[in-house]
């Protein structure tokens, strides 16, 4: 069954994968294989329109799934039943009057009520036009009461500009209408009510609302479901999780995040209890490097979210410090009547070593089917990206969404599926499969210097003659994953 | 804490062969009341150690969990009720956790182990 699929026009990469986790949550793809990964959905775009355009056509079992994937999605605007489209008002009636009356006559009943929205994409209609819209659509026999606040049946019709080049997308869209019956829409309330603004407890790298539903919708956050962050901080990631129901589990080293907070009521826990979610099964102080899980412990994890510390706002750290830092001949010991309240210093944790480390973790801890959605930094050489993700034996990779942040580097989103089962010799491939990996990105993945690469200022070497700073400085009218 | 976290929990200290379980000491615990999802006790209950669990809630003063179960046992609302009470709602929030092996402290403040390792112990 296709369906129109209208998007808001943002983290564009991250539309289509969000939309086929959904899917794959409300049992799009059958019950025989779950947690497979070569489940895709069926796409097509309106013709002529680019990929990044809002209106994409997409195929799905029913209208109940289609209801569901619409109604927890953050970027989905809304999925419709498709009545008619055309590139004039004229072609877009004849296509409504050739839409089947069986399909079109339960919805447009006497007993039902109803309600045309016009909206469009790349201008701003005045309210006379819309009406004009309105009453041009008389041909469509509505026998139903017209109710603004809380109809049976929302009717779309919507616009995109004849003008094409200049609202932010490519010239190859042409002018579209479309004209639809809601079958569902995105939630977008949430987000001013977890927005971080009015967020108790804040930490520097706390993840930003939308995101972390993103997040928490790629890793399947349901209710029943134990999702972890292995570098909690102040719970960002989990409070979304946890509204979707799941339970929730963070470490997290820094024990003045997880443990004090700002104070009794602005700490980790107070920010469930800001929107009344359940608390987190359990918060602890721990080394990534070194998880303190008991040895046989496998498969409890049914997802796992983190964004990793790579370096540019926040470090990592790790177990360890002054003995490796100080390069002394004895290792450093406790003496044993300082024992009790001994502080342990930290070393840097470098993005290779965390990455393995969350990788093995994900594959021991995670079950058959289970989720990793992690945030991977990628430095933009020449304003484009090559990049090389990490890889584990047992993870295939689903989505990996790219996230501009400046210039310099971007961030991607990596949603991956344990697909094989931890063994010791899967471990030990891992590990030859890391030092590839480690040897390839060796440059950057050194603990300070993505932070440099971000931050250092622009060399004179990086000016080519006869290009002015101008030049240099001008954005790219097109701005598609920017948006 | 919760004993859930507490059976999922070792002593990692290097050259630790026999980390688990941590032997519980309490100071301050309370109950805090969580809402009964039957599919997620359902799930998570062949991940746990029975023993560590039952000894555990006995160092809590909950003596109501058998000694053995068994998956069967999952179809009694009763027994659910108890494990779910054992494993999710019961709190140290003072203690420590204490290594079997060798006796170091693992500290318990605020209801948040801390797990964290000296540096002559990695």
């Amino acid at each position: 069954m296709w369906f129109l699929c209208v998007f808001y026009h943002r983290l564009l990469d991250y539309r289509r994968p969000e939309v086929e986790a959904l899917a794959e949550l409300f049992g799009a793809f059958g019950e025989d294989s779950p947690g497979s990964c070569n489940h895709t959905l069926e796409w097509k775009l309106p013709e002529d329109h680019h990929p990044d355009s809002p209106f994409h056509f997409v195929s799905l079992p029913s209208e109940e799934i289609a209801r569901s994937i619409a109604n927890r999605s953050i970027l989905v605007k809304g999925i419709y039943q498709l009545w008619g489209q055309g590139s004039s008002y004229e072609e877009l009636e004849e296509a409504i009057k050739g839409f089947p009356d069986e399909r079109k006559l339960p919805y447009l009943t006497s007993e039902s009520t109803f309600r045309i929205i016009v909206d469009s994409f790349g201008k701003v209609m005045s309210f006379q036009e819309q009406n004009e819209r309105i009453k041009g659509l008389s041909y469509i026999p509505f026998k139903g009461r017209v109710n603004l606040r809380n109809p049976d049946h929302k009717f779309w019709l919507i616009e995109t500009d004849d003008y094409g080049s200049n609202n932010g997308l490519p010239p190859v869209v042409k002018r579209m209408i479309f004209f639809g019956r809601e079958v569902g829409a995105a939630d977008r309330k949430l987000l001013p009510t977890y927005q971080l603004k009015s967020r108790n407890y804040l930490g520097p790298t706390a993840m930003d609302a939308e995101m972390a539903f993103l997040m928490a919708n790629q890793a399947l956050a349901q209710p029943g479901k134990l999702v972890y962050d292995p570098f909690v901080g102040t719970g960002s990631i989990l409070v979304a999780a946890a509204h979707f129901g799941a339970m929730t589990m963070g470490a997290d080293i820094d024990i003045r995040v997880v443990r004090d907070g700002r104070g009794p009521d602005c700490n980790v826990w107070s920010n469930f209890k800001q929107y009344g979610l359940p608390m987190p099964i359990s918060l602890l102080r721990a080394d990534n490097n070194l998880p303190p899980w008991r040895p046989g412990l496998r498969e409890v994890f049914d997802a796992i979210i983190c964004d990793p510390p790579y370096g540019v706002r926040a470090g990592g750290r790790k177990s360890g410090g002054r003995k490796l830092m100080k390069g002394t001949v004895d290792p450093y010991t406790v003496p044993d009547d300082k024992r009790r309240d001994h502080i342990p210093s930290t070393a840097p944790y470098s993005l290779v070593e965390c990455m393995h480390d969350l990788l093995d973790l994900a594959a021991k801890m995670l079950v058959m089917g289970g989720r990793l959605v992690f945030f991977y930094p990628v430095v933009r050489e020449d304003s484009s990206t090559d990049a090389h993700f990490p890889e584990h034996p047992c993870f295939t990779l689903v989505a990996s969404c790219e996230q501009i942040l400046s210039l310099r580097y971007s961030r991607y989103l990596l949603t991956m599926v344990k697909t094989g089962t931890y063994t010791e010799a899967v471990a030990k491939l891992a590990k030859e499969k890391h030092k590839e990996f480690k040897e390839n990105h060796l440059k950057w993945l050194e603990d300070g210097n993505l932070h440099s690469a971000v931050f250092s200022p622009a060399g004179n070497k990086e000016a080519e003659p006869g290009k002015s700073n101008f030049d240099r400085d001008t954005k790219p009218k097109y701005r598609g994953k920017y948006v | 804490m919760r004993l859930l976290t507490h059976n999922m929990l070792s002593s990692n200290i290097k050259g630790v062969t026999n980390g688990f379980p941590l032997r519980l000491q309490v100071e301050k615990s309370v109950e805090k009341e969580v809402d009964l999802n039957p599919d997620f006790l359902k799930n998570i209950f062949p991940k746990i150690e029975w023993k560590a669990l039952v000894d555990a809630s006995h160092a809590l003063g909950y003596p109501e969990l058998p000694d053995d179960a068994e998956p069967s046992m999952l179809d009694s609302h009763d027994f659910l009720k108890k494990f779910h009470h054992a494993l999710l709602e019961l709190h140290v929030e003072e203690g420590a956790l204490i290594c079997p092996e060798t006796g170091r402290n693992f500290p318990i403040n605020k209801g948040i182990p801390n797990m964290l390792l000296h540096e002559d112990e990695v």
